[in-house]
């Protein structure tokens, strides 16, 4: 579970803002927002002293762009995805996004000395989904390794699923999610998505 | 039959009813990988409140007092005490490149590393490897078994904890004979490793709906991957785990059209 940590505080630190060239490889992209992102952080006294809004800030700026939550969306809801209207999709999308980046933009805050080593990347030109392989590793302990799959789109490639360890962050939601479909259809995985997403922003959490 | 049943046990048999009754009220649909869940929900909150009264309070002031360098030194001896485990396990795995490279790796770092205070090993190209008694024996084939909560000792499956025992024993310093030493480190054992994972219970409380199911599939997954060394069966063995993205271009595909 230790592994776990590190990538949680990770994860988002793998994906900067490098619009200006879309089609800058995923290795390439990968590598240079992670290197980014971790640079702010360990100058940043504030984020590492766990100010939420200051990192949300950070993440929203050079993280987000390069992640398709739609997509991620859809493989965490699975098969019951076809069940929802338009409408319920985009507020699937919107909830889960919303509960995604404040989990693990905190998660942030609790970087310390870890660093990244990135492992050579296996594609092919006409390849449209690629996953980059990386390495967290910290003094003192097994490395974790931490896989970003991401697919071409027009706009550049966009990360839509992040392996810990083994496992996706991702997928891994769908045991829940598809309980609370069971209980309360599409609209009450919405709400219970929501209802948490508010008891989040509720107290001012550190 | 007399009644000898301590106030202790009582107690915590209270808090287990308790909480069965509470996981009760729910009902659930019952998934395959959990039969045992109204018995591991009860089991997940008792561990939870010991962990809250007991354990997560020492842990956070070592994580507040110990200076990254002495912490690195513990990770790293206790680190070194369990190579020789790991070792073994790989050994009987069949493993023996890696077994022999666990074995030298600590020697090297019980000598150079002084005490395995500092991890020469990895600076020389000898990865740590990650196994266990439970791994050995699924890697012989032998199931998993259902999703089993340890009390104290949290999530396992039936095959690992019935093992549980073996590898505490096998991988700590339980071997030591002076009880006073054997305990103190014991001790310290488990405070450093809880303060290693102050911030995943922050975000499981926060990222998730149910902690409890997200937590047991996680670790379902990750066990899994560990026992086959990152390459489970059936996902994640092709290129670029296409399998896996095989599945997802699926649900992509059937629903993208929407």
């Amino acid at each position: 579970m230790k592994k776990f940590l590190l990538s949680l505080c990770l994860m988002f630190a793998v994906l900067p803002a490098l619009a200006a060239d879309t089609f800058k490889g995923p290795d390439a992209l990968v590598r240079e927002v992670s290197d980014d992102v971790l640079t702010i952080v360990r100058k940043d006294k504030a984020i590492q002293s766990g100010d939420t809004r200051r990192v949300i800030d950070l993440v929203e700026e050079k993280v987000l762009p390069h992640f398709n939550f739609r997509r991620m969306t859809m493989l965490a809801v699975g098969k019951d995805w076809r069940q929802a209207s338009p409408e319920q999709q985009g507020k699937l999308v919107e909830a889960f996004r919303t509960l995604l980046v404040r989990t693990y933009s905190n998660a942030l805050t609790q970087y310390r000395d870890q660093t990244i080593g990135y492992k050579p990347a296996k594609f092919g030109e006409a390849d449209t989904s690629v996953r980059v392989q990386t390495e967290v590793r910290q003094a003192g302990a097994q490395p974790v390794n931490i896989d970003y799959t991401l697919e071409k789109t027009p706009e550049g490639w966009k990360v839509f699923d992040v392996v810990v360890a083994g496992v996706s962050l991702v997928t891994n939601y769908r045991g829940t999610f598809a309980q609370e479909i069971r209980a309360g259809g599409v609209d009450g995985l919405i709400r219970s998505l929501e209802q948490k997403n508010r008891d989040l922003a509720a107290p001012a959490h550190s | 039959m007399q009644k000898t049943t301590s106030p202790k046990i009582v107690k915590a048999l209270a808090v287990v009813s308790a909480c069965f009754a509470l996981a009760g009220c729910t009902a659930r649909v019952a998934n395959p990988d959990d039969p045992l869940e109204s018995y591991n929900r009860a089991m997940f909150t008792f561990n939870e409140k010991v962990d809250k009264a007991a354990i997560e309070p020492v842990a956070k002031a070592y994580d507040k007092v110990t200076p990254l360098p002495l912490r690195t030194g513990v990770g790293n001896f206790f680190g070194n005490v369990g190579d020789v485990w790991i070792g073994g396990n790989n050994l009987l795995q069949g493993k023996f490149s890696d077994g022999l490279s666990d074995l030298l790796r600590f020697a090297i770092n019980s000598t150079v590393g002084i005490l395995g205070f500092f991890d020469v090993a990895s600076e020389l190209d000898l990865a740590k490897h990650d196994e266990d008694f439970g791994q050995t024996l699924g890697w012989w084939g032998v199931g998993e078994g259902a999703y089993f909560v340890v009390p104290f000792f949290g999530p396992r499956t039936v095959r690992d904890a019935a093992v549980l025992p073996i590898d505490l024993y096998g991988d700590d310093v339980w071997g030591i004979r002076d009880v006073p030493t054997r305990n103190s480190l014991t001790a310290l054992r488990l405070v450093h490793a809880r303060a290693n994972l102050l911030g995943i219970d922050k975000t499981l409380d926060e990222g998730t709906l149910d902690k409890y199911a997200y937590a047991r599939d996680f670790y379902l997954q990750q066990r899994r991957y560990r026992v086959f060394d990152g390459n489970p069966p059936l996902e994640e063995i092709d290129f670029n785990g296409a399998r896996r993205q095989q599945d997802d271009a699926d649900v992509v595909a059937e629903t993208g059209a929407q």
